[in-house]
């Protein structure tokens, strides 16, 4: 049911054009895209669901490479085959050849202006914001049980109290769901 | 300058290949791969840094293009770049048509429904780091004694947050206007 909701096709452009506008207007790389994502992919696209993106973030972040580039080539790949992951690749990466490349250029000048650094400080501010509107957003949409909210909580204790690597945790939310299925389905069969 | 370009292509490709979680833990290799062909100075490499932790786009990529423009112009950028990202190419697609084709098996949703909550305490995490690292000190503006919280910056994080969350505010209208708010307020 859920699969028939989301749009399965998209035109190279289309695909081109979103992850573009993603790559241009995320600062700070990683889970700051995340805000941008969701309003272009999930709200302004469809293509996939405010769960399922949380499925792809971990495919994308356990796995070598960037995870924006990552997380584009599976939606672009879903969309558009390998076409499809090509051109949402080269749509997130292409604002920053193009920023990147005209800032090593002026270099010095763009350094020393005081307006970009206080421009810059205004978004780094905002990013603030939007990531967490976005982290309260997820939490709301996937916290559906008690024990999908103990994985959680106990996800972010480690991340933000310990040195455990991101993908041991995700590993361990793995782990955790295949012991619920288990446990679950021991229940019922006991029922 | 053929040699050049081998070097930026096999240096990022391996770049891209050996490392996972992207971002800050690509930085390593980076800086290893950077001292061993020598392609930008040490000192040129934490400008880098901080030029692409500031401008739009994934960290990685920006110092990819960074490091292959000074090393050799606008193709070297294109091929540092790509190489970064040919290792995802070759490795997601697969993985995620295998994936999207056994989503519904049960045991392969039961492996998801524990990860995903476990990816929205990451995120949570993510933004209680984003936050203390933008709020706590301002990185480029600030001096030393400067009070621990900026409430200029918070203001605009709070403002921004709640116009995301309750009048669903673009965010893209969100970080322009703040960056129009951060001239003004930051001027003082």
């Amino acid at each position: 049911m859920r699969q028939n909701q989301k749009q399965r096709t998209a035109s190279l452009r289309e695909l081109f054009v979103a992850w573009f506008k993603i790559g241009l207007f995320t600062f700070g790389g990683g889970y700051a895209m995340l805000p941008l994502i969701e309003r272009e992919v999930i709200d302004n696209k469809g293509w996939t669901d405010k769960e399922e993106i949380l499925s792809i973030y971990a495919l994308a972040q356990s796995v070598p490479g960037v995870i924006a580039v990552n997380t584009s080539i599976i939606l672009g790949n879903r969309l558009g085959g390998v076409k499809g992951a090509v051109v949402a690749a080269a749509g997130v990466i292409s604002p920053s050849l193009i920023v990147i490349m005209t800032i090593a250029s002026y270099f010095d000048s763009i350094m020393n202006s005081v307006y970009v650094l206080q421009a810059f400080s205004g978004i780094r501010s905002a990013v603030v914001g939007l990531v967490a509107a976005a982290a309260v957003r997820i939490a709301l949409a996937s916290l559906k049980d008690k024990s999908a909210f103990v994985i959680a909580i106990a996800a972010f204790v480690l991340s933000a109290f310990t040195d455990v690597h991101a993908i041991a945790i995700i590993l361990g939310g793995a782990l955790a769901g295949l012991l619920a299925y288990y446990l679950g389905a021991k229940r019922r069969v006991e029922d | 300058m053929f040699m050049a370009f081998l070097q930026l292509f096999s240096g990022f490709f391996k770049i891209g290949l050996f490392t996972v979680g992207g971002g800050y833990a690509m930085l390593p290799l980076m800086q290893q791969e950077i001292a061993r062909y020598g392609w930008v100075s040490a000192a040129e490499f934490v400008d880098i840094i901080a030029i692409a932790e500031m401008t739009p786009g994934a960290i990685a990529v920006n110092t990819a293009t960074f490091a292959g423009f000074r090393t050799a112009g606008i193709l070297g950028a294109i091929v540092a770049t790509t190489a970064l990202a040919l290792p995802s190419l070759l490795i997601i697609v697969p993985l995620s048509n295998f994936w999207e084709t056994h989503q519904e098996h049960p045991v392969l949703k039961a492996i998801f429904n524990g990860i995903r909550p476990a990816v929205a305490g990451l995120i949570g995490a993510a933004a209680m780091y984003i936050g203390q690292t933008a709020l706590q000190y301002d990185l480029l503006l600030s001096q030393k004694d400067a009070f621990p919280i900026d409430f200029r910056s918070l203001i605009i994080a709070a403002v921004v947050f709640l116009a995301v969350r309750k009048r669903n505010v673009d965010p893209i209208k969100a970080i322009l206007v703040s960056a129009l708010v951060g001239l003004i307020v930051f001027g003082f």
